[in-house]
């Protein structure tokens, strides 16, 4: 990424990124460029004072699984030094409430008996968990008693047979997929095991699905942190936006693993579109609805018995089949009241059919609008899809342009610059479209549809040189031409995400469909 | 193995000191996974002098996994479903909730708890549960008309209904009828 770097780092939205603890920031600032973009290792110092973000930016932080074992440890050692209780007991009390550390050590200051037995933890110590055998045992859940039989007990002294044990222990880690709550196997007993226990029970195999499960545990616990849904990607991502906030920001967060998704809703990108729209727009292109829509607008009902008729033949006069009501298709008024204009109707006035032909006009209309966003939607989509077979070819290009052309291997970067590129602002172009279905009009649209026409001008004609063949590619002012566009594009995206992202978070945008905007924000209602 | 040898104990218990109220019978002895219970409604019931069989069928993983338990005999209450194969909801018997430990002698004790007692916020029938909260003494006329129609005379424990005629020698009770 050498010679595109400063093309890439003053509009990348990942560039400056980092860990830190102060609030999330999701105002922006006024004076927002991408030519003044801050330097990375300079952020920390600017969150002292003001925060130079673009308003569609977010902070968070991607955690590999260490990470998250050692935010568990970390906390659980504070737990155990803090209240001289053991790290099996504070990890269980920490899991206990939901890895919030001060309510625990607050009400445990408060009332200790009562916080250790809701967690399932008995107050009595004794030494570290060990099998024993004792004389005369009889084992409560197999019966078993012959001499020699192995036991356990937890601190409640609830003895049971190892072999009883280990099998309630693996139903309960492999069957139910329970880790954080597995209680002892007494009745009514509500000790919670802890992980020294366990180990010393069950299989490897089995303890690591237990930590695995009880690491799963930290991160659903925490309203901060997500897993990353990419397959196979094990790593967790925290990010400060709540819930309520989803209305005035787009939460679009990357993982390690280079996949982007929104942190509000678990999907891919979507940038611009807010989640709520996502979601209606998703249900609606997913809903059989629009079958009904292309019914209404490709067939018409009979006047008096309403059977859905699709016209067949050229001839206007329209006998129902069903009822056998005579009518005209152009107008839907009464046939007999054409009198002799056969096959030709200039009964456009008529009473009659206007009230027919109304309500299968708005029902054209909105179709139409539909089908007119859904198109370049689905476009965006589609190509999107190709964007794998397309960093293939990119990189098989790099490879031959590489031999063809004696570029070194830095050189040739800029293609793989430019498909990127593309990727990124084709999933932006693609819910632009969505966004813009719900979008009511007015000058914010106008200056948002500009946007939208720019990015995508500008996107289509990268594309194309893009895929031109080798021997163009190796041409050095093709070359500056493609880092150029590649360079404009993410710029254009920059703009348009910066437009949409402010007027989000000030609530100005009006929606021709209910949109949750809690924040009573100066300005135009953004409700209809 | 294990299962059936501590189900061969708890029959043993259930046998020599019967829980109050309750008649273990196994209807094949080679199966000691099957259990039919009858059940007499404790007087302090509306249920009483009902008597309502229960069949009890051990899972294999018993007892790691619950009992099922069914009402062979139709019932009207919040907690078991109205039909011939009578569900019961009871969160000691959810498998979240059981315990390996958990005897089948408490089961049946919360079962007869439930006839006392129903729990109209954990409800199987909802229009019932509505009912018993809201109309009590509709609710007591129409469990005593489930308890006349069904619950009288000799226990069955047939999966299909209960009515029509009996071919049970011991009878205590009038045959089914007044409803």
């Amino acid at each position: 990424m050498d010679t595109d770097d400063e093309f890439m780092s003053t509009v990348s939205s990942e560039g400056d990124m980092l860990p830190d603890d102060s609030d999330n920031d999701i105002s922006g600032d006024d004076d927002f460029g991408f030519d003044d973009e801050p330097d990375p290792d300079l952020d920390m110092q600017h969150d002292i004072g003001q925060t130079k973000r673009a308003p569609y930016d977010v902070k968070f932080t991607v955690y590999q699984p260490q990470d998250i074992q050692q935010q568990q440890d970390v906390l659980v050692n504070e737990v155990n030094m803090i209240l001289n209780i053991s790290k099996e007991e504070a990890a269980i009390l920490l899991r206990h409430f939901r890895w919030n550390k001060e309510r625990l050590l607050e009400d445990y200051m408060d009332r200790p008996e009562k916080v250790l037995e809701a967690a399932g933890l008995s107050q009595m110590t004794c030494d570290p968990p060990k099998l024993e055998v004792i004389r005369g045992f009889c084992c409560d859940i197999c019966c078993e008693e012959e001499e020699g039989l192995q036991s356990f007990a937890l601190k409640c002294g609830h003895r049971f047979c190892v072999d009883c044990y280990r099998h309630y222990l693996g139903q309960k880690i492999r069957e139910e997929g329970e880790a954080a709550r597995i209680q002892c196997p007494a009745e009514g007993c509500n000790i919670i095991i802890d992980a020294r226990s366990l180990d010393l029970l069950v299989t490897a195999e089995l303890t690591e699905r237990y930590h695995k499960l009880l690491n799963r545990t930290y991160v659903e616990d925490k309203e901060t942190l997500k897993w990353c849904p990419a397959p196979d990607c094990q790593n967790a991502i925290e990010c400060g936006v709540k819930k309520k906030d989803l209305s005035r920001i787009v939460p679009t967060v990357s993982c390690l693993c280079s996949h982007r998704f929104c942190f509000g809703c678990i999907l891919n990108d979507h940038q611009p579109a807010p989640c709520e729209l996502v979601k209606k727009w998703l249900k609606k292109c997913a809903d059989d609805s629009e079958t009904a829509n292309w019914i209404s607008a490709n067939t018409k009902e009979c006047p008096k018995c309403n059977s859905t008729i699709e016209k067949n033949g050229g001839c206007n006069h329209m006998t129902c089949r069903k009822c056998k009501h005579e009518f005209c298709w152009m107008c839907m008024g009464l046939w007999s009241e054409h009198g002799t204009s056969w096959y030709n109707c200039n009964r456009f006035e008529e009473k009659s059919g206007t009230d027919a032909r109304d309500a299968q006009a708005k029902s054209r209309v909105s179709l139409e609008r539909y089908l007119h966003y859904y198109n370049r939607y689905a476009n965006h989509e589609q190509s999107a899809r190709l964007d794998k077979d397309l960093y293939a070819k990119t990189e098989k290009k790099m490879v031959q342009l590489q031999k063809e052309s004696g570029m070194s291997w830095i050189e040739v970067q800029y293609l793989s610059s430019a498909s990127m590129a593309l990727q990124t602002c084709r999933q932006t172009l693609m819910w632009t479209y969505a966004f813009a279905f719900y979008l009511a009009r007015n000058n914010l649209t106008t200056i948002f549809e500009d946007n939208q026409k720019d990015l995508e001008m500008a996107v289509e004609s990268l594309s194309e040189m893009f895929e031109k063949p080798v021997t163009e590619l190796a041409d050095s002012r093709l070359k500056v031409d493609i880092m150029d566009k590649t360079s404009y594009c993410n710029k254009r995206r920059v703009i348009l995400l910066d437009d949409t992202a402010r007027n989000l978070a000030e609530g100005k945008w009006i929606f021709n469909v209910e949109f949750s905007n809690p924040t009573p924000m100066p300005g135009p209602s953004s409700r209809k | 193995m294990s299962s059936s040898k501590r189900i061969t104990k708890e029959l043993t218990d259930c046998t020599t000191t019967p829980p109050p109220n309750i008649t273990i019978t196994l209807p094949s002895d080679s199966n000691i996974s099957l259990w039919h219970i009858t059940l007499a409604a404790p007087p302090e019931s509306i249920y009483h002098p009902g008597k309502f069989g229960l069949i009890v069928s051990f899972p294999l993983e018993y007892p790691f996994k619950p009992p099922q338990i069914t009402f062979a005999t139709r019932i009207y209450h919040p907690n078991i479903t109205n039909e011939s194969s009578g569900s019961i909801c009871l969160s000691l018997l959810k498998t979240d909730n059981w315990k390996p430990s958990t005897k089948i002698v408490t089961v049946l004790d919360a079962i007869r708890q439930l006839l006392v007692e129903p729990q109209p916020d954990d409800p199987l029938e909802t229009r019932i549960a509505e009912q018993y909260k809201n109309d009590r003494k509709e609710f007591e006329k129409e469990a005593k008309a489930y308890v006349n129609k069904y619950a009288k005379g000799p226990v069955k424990f047939s999966t299909t209904t209960t009515d029509g005629g009996s071919t049970s020698t011991s009878s205590t009770t009038a045959p089914p009828g007044e409803a």
